[in-house]
């Protein structure tokens, strides 16, 4: 049935071109001769071809270029005729004698053309006839095709500023409304289209049957008796009009199957519509007043008020795609402003992208526009946009852009005023840059967010204010803490410690050299990091951490706080503000890494001369070592920390000092595994004995530590011996060797030659011990350490005396 | 190709009366008469023998119906000149000509509007620009649709003539439709409005002729026509003036 249709179609479509070759060639004889009256009289005959019924969109067409193409002959032969001085407005008379309103208005516009070009009246009244008389075209295919046809023949005539038809001061206007009302009345053509009944016949009895019952005889009152019916019909004349009432408001609708047809047809005609507004771009007297004024606000109003799915999203486009950018930058409110007038099945999404593709390429080619965009604020319209509550229902159920064509315009969009501004500084002046950023969904936030901080880092940018810190933050938070809905198992592990990593490298582009900015600096980061979860945090407050202390350094480098009261920022109150956020972290937990943080900023309170500071640092590092840490490997390494810490400290007094030392030695002693506990505790050594201060050499305790370790040593020897079978390596002899060595240089008077000379012999006795198991590095450390003596003895000078009675 | 006249001229004519050559002719007077009207005596009885030219002269005489040739009633003038003989019949003459009236634009000329329809099915409401019309003159309006209920095939405008003789029972009337003008393709949906531009030259009118000698009348009738797509007319006449324009 559907290729009965399909060869009835071409059937017509012969039938028609036939009609209209015949025509046509008894309109060219007539031209030939020069016989105006049949001239007309053959083109409107062959133009009577195009009011057929019975072909499609796309068959019409074809039809229709015949004609079109037979049309221009004729204007020829019109030019001509008022050339060799027939009159253009008689002639504009004559064709209007035709009765058939079709062939007339095709020949009144193909007249009203040449009556344009003559000049002899003012191109808009012209224009305004034409555009009025086509109304009398309500068929939506014809008056399409008969209004693209004025269009096609007006778009060089129109009374453009600088045309050769410009008319008076309202000249633009006149081109505009020109266009602007062809263009509504082919939309609405066009529109009406899709909503046209399709009557069936057989459909309609059964409703007619339905109907009967339903007829008010009484309805037809007489206040309307004005029309008469035709004679034969008059049993129809009650009836009739009611029920063809019930069947109109039944609002009778063909098969889904012929909807999608007349959507298919009708998406072949949109470029007729769209056509008007290329038209209206191409107008040179449209400036942007005019366009913000006029132009758009009508255009819209039509598109909004059509309330077609198909029309709004396609004429948005167009839209989008005719108009200059700059146009668009400046109507920005009006533009989005009517998205959420469309209708609600409209791919909104899809229109903003092409809208912010549009734009992104704007910003992208120069410079010079990024101006324009922060003086219309551009960002935080579309943002606006974006965030209307029925905007949001459009773009996805849960208010995020999962297109991914529109994701990625958002990206580049966003990206734009990076790459030229060459500095994050001023994006984050675009208030609303970040509420854009959150229609994209989480991965395309965060890298959005990388791209910002890669530009940040590119550019050596430096964030100077809390202000902008807070900007920025709210820029890459997808990085900085978990946006709703992402489940940490989706992350890779790999991926998510890059993206933390860029953040610490961030975080110490945060600088200010102001302390007391750059102390709101460090707060802002503060706050934002601290929400970033346990997963974070370790990355986070290392880099946040320093940052305090480099501040500290700074301050403590001016001789006096240049602030004087205790509000302000003094390295006391940052120490505050340290503890609380190495707090956060060792809760994590992150022992390894807070102790690691305690223990600098106890070094640093040292230097700063607080021994509460200090001290209480200490004790936070040794709680975290007591009841955090457990694994022996990081034991070893705290232990090793705290002393290597612990050592430099100089701010305690004899009290604080020997506790923390104590409890050093203690948990040294109480390592696990011996060689570690004998390494620890000859390290311990260094707590009693600090080079430059003269009331921190405790001789005897070095001494004590050094026995310590030797016992320890030694046991550990005899634990190798008893459950290997044979000796372990002399490496700790070795180290303690190495350390009294150490202590006996520095002038420690408890290192005597003798245990020093003990020593050696123990360490030869061992390695010559047949249960020794060979150790080639033991070996070689330990003949270094002989060299060295030898070295020192050599050397001669207080040094080589010192050494001198030292055998090797 | 008749002379042609209007009301109050003066009829100023030659009658040529012209023997056969080289005969003598005899007549009993030679008259000519504007039919119905007045009757010129041009010679008395005579006797002719060469061509003879009589000037004759009706002055302003009043015709006020113009000429027409309708269906069932003709309007002529007639000038006859009859050459009276004896024992043989009258030789007779006869010359028409056409008389045509032109009036001055009437001063009161409204338009015509209304709005009609059928309730709940269709409404709308047109616009003549006015109720008078000259001859060379063009219809200008204007067709709103208020209301549409039902599916319109298309629109088109007829000018009607009418003209009815005869008076009571003995009345004949014939309606012929002189013009077809389609107005309007498709089918308009409420708020549309329709332009109407058709101009009346290309269309044979006369003046509006009411009651001539109380013999005929002769009127005109713009009709609007909408045809719905199971090609049901609906309609609505109304009547216009037609008059002939005196032209400065």
């Amino acid at each position: 049935m559907i290729s009965d249709v399909a060869q009835d179609e071409e059937k017509w479509l012969a039938a028609g071109i036939a009609g209209l070759q015949q025509n046509a060639f008894y309109m060219h004889r007539a031209l030939d001769s020069n016989n105006l009256r049949d001239a007309l009289k053959y083109s409107a005959q062959m133009l009577s071809e195009l009011r057929t019924s019975k072909l499609s969109p796309h068959k019409y067409y074809e039809l229709y270029m015949r004609a079109f193409d037979e049309l221009r002959k004729l204007e020829m032969f019109f030019k001509e005729e008022a050339r060799r001085g027939c009159s253009i407005i008689d002639l504009y008379e004559l064709v209007q004698h035709a009765g058939n309103i079709l062939p007339r208005l095709y020949l009144l516009c193909t007249v009203g053309s040449v009556y344009i070009k003559s000049k002899e009246a003012p191109a808009k009244d012209v224009l305004k006839d034409l555009v009025e008389m086509c109304r009398g075209i309500q068929h939506p295919l014809r008056g399409l095709f008969l209004r693209s046809y004025l269009s096609q023949v007006s778009r060089d005539k129109l009374p453009d500023i600088g045309s050769e038809y410009e008319g008076d001061a309202d000249t633009v206007t006149d081109a505009v409304e020109f266009v602007l009302q062809n263009f509504t009345e082919m939309n609405k053509l066009w529109v009406r289209m899709q909503h046209q009944l399709q009557y069936h016949p057989i459909f309609i009895l059964t409703r007619l049957a339905l109907c009967l019952e339903n007829v008010h005889f009484a309805s037809l009152g007489s206040c309307l008796p004005l029309w008469c019916y035709s004679a034969c019909e008059s049993f129809i004349l009650l009836a009739d009009p009611v029920l063809r009432l019930a069947i109109g408001l039944s609002g009778l609708q063909g098969p889904a199957r012929d909807k999608e047809k007349r959507e298919k047809e009708r998406s072949e005609l949109r470029d007729l519509v769209g056509k008007n507004l290329h038209v209206l771009s191409q107008i040179e007297g449209i400036d942007l007043d005019m366009y913000k004024d006029g132009v758009l606000p009508r255009v819209l109003e039509q598109v909004v008020n059509c309330k077609d799915e198909l029309a709004q999203f396609y004429l948005m486009d167009c839209i989008i795609q005719v108009f200059p950018d700059e146009y668009h930058l400046q109507t920005l409110d009006v533009l989005l402003g009517a998205c959420p007038l469309l209708e609600p099945s409209v791919d909104i999404k899809t229109v903003l992208s092409q809208l912010m593709e549009r734009l992104s390429n704007y910003a992208a080619s120069s410079t010079e526009v990024l101006p324009e965009f922060l003086q219309v604020e551009a960002f935080s319209k579309l943002s606006n946009a974006i965030g209307k509550g029925s905007c949001v229902k459009k773009l996805s159920g849960k208010g995020k852009i999962t297109d991914s064509k529109a994701t990625k315009q958002i990206v580049a969009l966003l990206s734009a005023p990076l790459e030229k501004y060459n500095d994050i500084v001023t994006a984050l002046k675009l208030s609303n840059y970040p509420h854009v950023m959150e229609y994209l969904d989480n991965e395309t936030n965060k890298v959005m967010s990388t791209v910002i901080i890669q530009s940040i880092m590119k550019n050596k940018t430096c964030i100077s204010t809390s202000d902008k810190v807070e900007a920025l933050f709210e820029l890459v938070k997808g990085l900085v803490k978990d946006l709703d809905g992402t489940l940490h198992d989706e992350i890779d592990e790999d991926d998510f410690k890059e993206e933390q990593n860029s953040v610490s490298r961030l975080i110490q582009m945060l600088y200010n050299e102001d302390p007391v900015e750059m102390f709101k600096v460090i707060c802002t980061v503060k706050k934002h990091i601290l929400t970033g979860g346990p997963k974070r945090l370790p990355f986070t407050v290392p880099p946040l951490v320093f940052s305090c202390l480099k501040l500290v350094r700074q301050l403590q480098g001016q001789e006096e706080n240049p602030f004087g009261d205790e509000t302000s920022t003094t390295p006391k109150k940052i120490f505050q503000l340290l503890n609380q956020t190495i707090e956060a972290l060792s809760i994590v937990p992150a022992p390894e890494l807070s102790l690691q943080l305690y223990l600098q900023c106890a070094e640093a309170a040292n230097d700063c001369d607080l021994e509460p500071v200090a001290y209480e640092f200490f004790t936070q590092a040794y709680i975290l070592y007591e009841e955090e840490i457990s694994d022996s490997k990081a034991q070893v390494t705290a232990i090793h920390l705290i002393i290597g810490t612990l050592q430099r400290m100089h701010v305690f007094g004899v009290e604080n000092r020997d506790t923390l030392t104590h409890k050093a030695t203690g948990y040294s002693a109480k390592l696990l595994k011996k060689p570690d506990q004998c390494r620890a505790v000859y390290a311990c050594s260094h707590l009693f004995w600090v080079d430059d201060q003269e009331n921190m050499k405790d001789g005897e305790r070095v001494l004590l530590c050094l026995k310590r370790a030797l016992r320890i040593a030694n046991a550990a020897q005899q634990m190798t011996n008893a459950t290997r079978g044979s000796t372990g390596s002399v490496t700790l002899f070795v180290e303690i060797l190495n350390k009294y060595l150490y202590f006996f240089e520095k002038g420690n008077p408890q290192i005597t030659i003798s245990t020093i000379q003990g020593l050696i012999e123990l360490i030869t006795t061992e390695m010559q011990s047949d249960s020794t198991t060979p150790d080639p590095a033991a070996d070689a450390f330990f003949a270094s350490t002989l060299r060295y003596i030898q070295f020192q003895k050599q050397k001669g000078g207080a040094v080589g005396e010192k050494y001198e009675p030292i055998k090797v | 190709m008749l002379p042609l006249f209007q009301s109050q001229e003066t009829i100023i004519g030659e009658v040529l009366v012209e023997p056969t050559q080289g005969k003598k002719f005899e007549h009993n007077g030679i008259k000519i008469e504007l039919l119905g009207q007045i009757v010129r005596e041009l010679d008395v009885p005579g006797e002719l023998y060469e061509r003879k030219t009589y000037p004759f002269e009706f002055s302003t005489v009043e015709m006020p119906h113009e000429s027409y040739n309708g269906v069932n009633v003709r309007l002529r003038y007639i000038l006859k000149v009859t050459i009276g003989r004896n024992y043989v019949t009258n030789m007779v003459e006869y010359q028409e000509f056409v008389v045509r009236n032109f009036t001055p634009p009437p001063p009161i000329n409204n338009s015509i509007k209304m709005e009609v329809g059928i309730e709940d099915c269709l409404h709308i409401e047109f616009e003549y620009n006015t109720s008078k019309y000259h001859l060379k003159d063009a219809i200008l309006g204007k067709i709103y649709f208020l209301l549409v209920r039902i599916k319109i095939k298309n629109m088109e405008l007829e000018i009607r003539r009418r003209e009815s003789t005869g008076s009571g029972p003995n009345t004949y009337v014939e309606t012929e439709t002189l013009a077809k003008f389609e107005l309007m393709d498709g089918a308009p949906v409420r708020g549309e409005s329709i332009p109407i531009r058709l101009f009346l030259s290309p269309y044979e009118l006369t003046p509006t002729y009411r009651n001539i000698n109380n013999k005929f009348s002769v009127k005109y009738f713009l009709n609007l026509v909408l045809v719905d797509e199971e090609d049901r007319r609906y309609f609505k006449q109304q009547e216009i003036t037609v008059y002939r324009l005196l032209e400065d």
